[in-house]
């Protein structure tokens, strides 16, 4: 093999490399935060990037609709467990943010769809709605569930990922999409070519990571998710409520998962069920990170991405399979260096 | 006038074990109440009950206020504050950031000037400032998480054991400021296996014994019943040690 081509495989594995840190940097915040293992990340991956896609070829994406539904569902949630000590605010608020919210989303969606949008308000609006979406499933799958086990939590995860994707088949079709590039245009250093679809990619990366840090170590609201992840019971004592927490890493979740959908479908052409392999090799990386370490999660999904990209040149029929077995030796590390864990006590 | 906090025939079960039994028990504004028994006797388990952490039979008010339909964050949001027997700490994150995260319901403004008030209690949490709370010693921990829920502008702190496992020079210095909070408007309902400490600055005491409160009244006459002398204090009648 010669050196250009070792470059260009590296290039892309960074590229997709990112993509997965980003996806596993999510993963582990969801589930420091509330336990989730977030198994639908990858359908925000694919709800988000055909969406875009679907707004940028002027078809109306059926996400919209979807997330008007599920507002309706959160709120009669909201209504039901506040029944015994209904008060107006209480109602106004759950109304605004579940219901008129995505209606107007909707109803922006609906305008924009039939005149093909700039590109901005594509990602806007997408990226909107797949927020939108995870917010409220949080409050009607996850919510109602939050004290239960890990196993539990894990099994809504999986129901919730084969629902999304079964609606991801019926609002986007079995053909795969690809959409309009963010950045047009490419330039070359040496024997690589930057395009800018790649250089948006290694941007919105590194902003995206350089934001987390800075609001997790800065602000209130992002100390008092790190305070939840440390210490649930220390967090209620202190006033912060857990369900908070939970609405915003599910919100930042959705968000990092739609923006990576929309910066690959210009690059590769997704369907309807790509996002679980994709949201699954952020998680190969979260893995390794542990499920708590952000700094080694992202690291992990530079060498997921690098290892997938040679595995391709050499082996493409096997690149999924060497991929995934990155986890083995891990977790046999793992393994032996973690004293017996001892089954959850919830 | 009215007690601030007001539990009335309070029972907590662990599935089918009562742990609590019948409990009734009154704080009132500016006073520091102690809750005296052997290791075992149901007062951590009320104290959890009373902040929503376990359910509670029975009807627990809070400055006039029913709490059956509250969650703990709405009453820490009233004005009730609980420093944990585990103390619960962010223990990965430093003493500024426990401290600022204690003042999470209340006005940043307000909040600024709390963490200086609470440097002034305790001023070696402003020498650790900068360090992870995991890394402190156990008094200092327990200091913080004093802090921290002072934090929450409380009128009744709840303390669990907050001397379990100090050194008695540090634990002096804790009683001391327990009865300094009392001064400045702070209401304590204070656990204790340390009866004779708690005894000595309480106002009001009551004594639990496997679920039930078997003795209550004011704290000078409890200290100085026999039974209570004999069992909780190490003495006995004839003023013979008990070890």
């Amino acid at each position: 093999m010669n050196t250009t081509i070792m470059l260009f495989l590296v290039q892309d594995g960074i590229t997709n490399g990112a993509i997965y840190a980003l996806l596993g940097l999510a993963l582990v915040l969801v589930f420091a935060v509330t336990r989730v293992i977030l198994i639908p990340q990858g359908e925000f991956v694919t709800y988000g990037a055909l969406t875009y896609a679907s707004l940028a070829a002027g078809q109306m994406p059926g996400t919209a609709k979807l997330a008007l539904a599920l507002g309706i569902g959160a709120f009669a949630f909201d209504l039901f467990v506040a029944r015994k000590a209904l008060h107006g605010r209480l109602v106004v608020r759950s109304f605004i943010t579940n219901i008129v919210l995505p209606a107007i989303v909707l109803a922006l969606t609906i305008y924009f769809a039939a005149q093909k949008p700039p590109v901005a308000v594509c990602i806007a609006l997408s990226l909107v709605i797949v927020a939108m979406i995870g917010l409220y499933l949080y409050r009607i799958a996850f919510q109602p569930l939050a004290h239960t086990s890990v196993l539990v939590l894990l099994i809504a995860s999986v129901g919730v990922h084969l629902a999304l994707q079964g609606l991801g088949l019926l609002f986007f079709g079995a053909e795969g999409q690809r959409g309009p590039a963010v950045l047009s245009g490419a330039f070359t250093a040496g024997a690589l070519r930057f395009t800018g679809q790649s250089i948006t990619v290694y941007a919105i990366t590194i902003a995206f990571i350089v934001g987390l840090w800075l609001f997790f170590g800065l602000t209130l609201y992002g100390k008092a998710l790190r305070a939840t992840a440390v210490n649930r019971l220390g967090a209620r004592l202190a006033g912060i409520r857990t369900t908070l927490s939970g609405q915003i890493a599910f919100l930042l979740a959705s968000v990092i998962g739609a923006l990576s959908g929309i910066m690959i479908v210009p690059i590769t052409t997704l369907y309807y069920d790509s996002g679980f392999l994709i949201g699954l090799k952020g998680f190969v990386a979260a893995i390794i990170g542990g499920l708590v370490s952000y700094p080694l999660t992202a690291v992990a999904a530079l060498v997921v991405g690098i290892v997938e990209a040679f595995s391709s040149f050499y082996a493409s029929n096997y690149k999924e399979v060497i991929v995934f077995m990155l986890l083995i030796p891990v977790l046999l590390l793992r393994s032996l260096a973690a004293p017996a864990v001892e089954e959850e006590k919830d | 006038m009215s007690a601030l906090l007001s539990v009335t025939d309070a029972h907590v079960a662990y599935g089918k074990v009562e742990a609590v039994r019948s409990v009734s028990l009154e704080v009132g504004a500016n006073q520091i109440v102690t809750i005296v028994g052997a290791n075992g006797a149901g007062k951590t388990t009320l104290l959890s009950a009373i902040m929503g952490i376990l359910p509670l039979k029975g009807r627990v008010a809070f400055a006039g206020q029913d709490l059956a339909r509250l969650d703990i964050e709405d009453r820490v949001a009233m004005g009730l504050g609980l420093v944990p027997e585990h103390r619960e700490l962010f223990v990965t994150m430093n003493v500024e950031d426990n401290l600022e995260l204690g003042a999470f319901r209340i006005e940043r403004s307000r909040a600024k000037s709390s963490i200086e008030r609470v440097y002034a209690l305790f001023p070696r949490l402003k020498e650790r400032r900068k360090q992870l709370a995991g890394t402190l010693s156990g008094g200092e921990q327990q200091m913080l998480a004093m802090g921290r829920a002072l934090m929450g502008e409380p009128k009744l702190l709840m303390l669990d054991e907050p001397s379990l496992g100090l050194a008695p020079i540090i634990v002096a210095d804790i009683f001391r400021i327990i009865t300094e909070l009392r001064a400045s408007g702070v209401s304590v309902l204070l656990v204790e296996q340390n009866a004779q400490a708690a005894l000595k600055i309480a106002d009001q005491a009551y004594v639990m014994e496997l679920g039930e409160f078997v003795l209550s009244g004011k704290a000078s006459d409890i200290a100085a019943n026999e039974r209570v002398a004999a069992s909780y204090l190490g003495f006995q009648h004839e003023g013979a040690s008990v070890l």
